[in-house]
């Protein structure tokens, strides 16, 4: 499906989501609240049919945290892209790992990495890092590394 | 080297400092043959220096270099390096192919330990240098291999030609026939 049709689609199936132009595909802004709901349906409908997640990461801009999903089809061969705010002090998640199973071991990667705590995800811990290194988000902007990161 | 002037045909074949590939000696011309004369260290340098065998290391980008220079084209078996072993238990020379992290550091020290000596050390590519573009502003990369393990070469580039690595494995075979690497020069002769 083209852009504008995917576009009223999802709108259909949840009237609050807002778009974003400008991208190469579709970009969805997403409450992190109303994500779960809205994933199911991206899996489960027929016609949309979004089976393969090919990205998740997460952005931190300085005000905020932002947590982005790709999502595409081996059927129809349409992509759109998911983007959701989240607070800074407090970033918390649904996690989709029980939908698109590739997502258990991003989201550890985005907790050892941000922080962002993901609720009832099977089995969150550390990916890559060593031990010791819970609670230091090494890709936040505000890590500090006096040792090993030096300053110009 | 002590002298026996048999006959005034005396060659000599030493090679200057550095090595030109020859063999270290000096040819005494003699009816049925030849004696030739020489330093134990220059035959032992020579042998060593010309039979290397790396160790498989290649951890990151410049791997692929090595890689490359194992292969067909820019072989680097016609210098001795004929088989590259997987265990350090069988290496003499360890190529730093890449990027040590800190997780990979005491995997790095225990190799190196595991080798026998006399066992020597090139760092390739710039981040086993110097943490090359990670050096600033990373939280995992160790600064250069070389905080680890003593290294005897460096190889500049990111990553070297197959041309400047074997240029490199070259530099250590003439620093190996002259004597002073960190293996040598660690226990000096009485």
């Amino acid at each position: 499906m083209i852009a504008d049709e995917l576009k009223i689609k999802i709108s259909a199936l949840l009237p609050s989501v807002t778009f974003e132009e400008g991208g190469e595909w579709l970009n969805i802004n997403v409450e992190p609240t109303d994500w779960l709901p809205l994933a199911q349906q991206l899996r489960n409908d027929i016609s949309l049919y979004f089976d393969y997640l090919f990205c998740l990461t997460c952005i931190d801009w300085k005000t905020h945290l932002t947590m982005v999903y790709h999502l595409s089809s081996t059927k129809f061969r349409h992509n759109i892209v998911i983007k959701s705010k989240l607070d800074r002090n407090n970033p918390e998640i649904e996690t989709v790992s029980h939908i698109w199973r590739t997502a258990d071991f991003h989201e550890r990667e985005v907790y050892e990495m941000f922080g962002v705590n993901f609720l009832n995800h099977p089995d969150l811990r550390l990916l890559i890092l060593p031990d010791g290194w819970e609670g230091k988000n090494p890709m936040r902007k505000d890590f500090e590394d006096p040792i090993n990161m030096i300053r110009l | 080297m002590s002298e026996k002037t048999n006959i005034s045909k005396d060659s000599s074949l030493i090679p200057p400092a550095g090595g030109g590939g020859v063999f270290p000696g000096k040819i005494h011309e003699t009816p049925g043959g030849g004696i030739v004369l020489s330093k134990l260290d220059d035959i032992i340098n020579w042998a060593r220096s010309n039979s290397l065998w790396p160790l498989t290391f290649a951890t990151s980008c410049c791997g692929i270099e090595m890689m490359a220079t194992a292969g067909a084209k820019y072989d680097f078996s016609r210098f001795g390096f004929e088989v590259a072993r997987a265990t350090p238990r069988q290496a003499d020379v360890i190529i730093i192919a890449g990027t040590i992290v800190n997780k990979m550091a005491p995997v790095l020290k225990r190799l190196y330990d595991q080798m026998a000596d006399p066992k020597y050390v090139i760092a390739m590519g710039a981040c086993a240098i110097s943490g090359g573009p990670f050096f600033y502003n990373t939280y995992s990369v160790v600064k250069g291999a070389d905080h680890i393990i003593p290294v005897d070469v460096y190889v500049a580039g990111c990553p070297p030609r197959p041309e400047a690595l074997l240029h490199a494995l070259i530099t250590l075979q003439q620093k190996i026939k002259s004597g002073l690497t960190r293996e040598q020069i660690k226990t000096p002769n009485p």
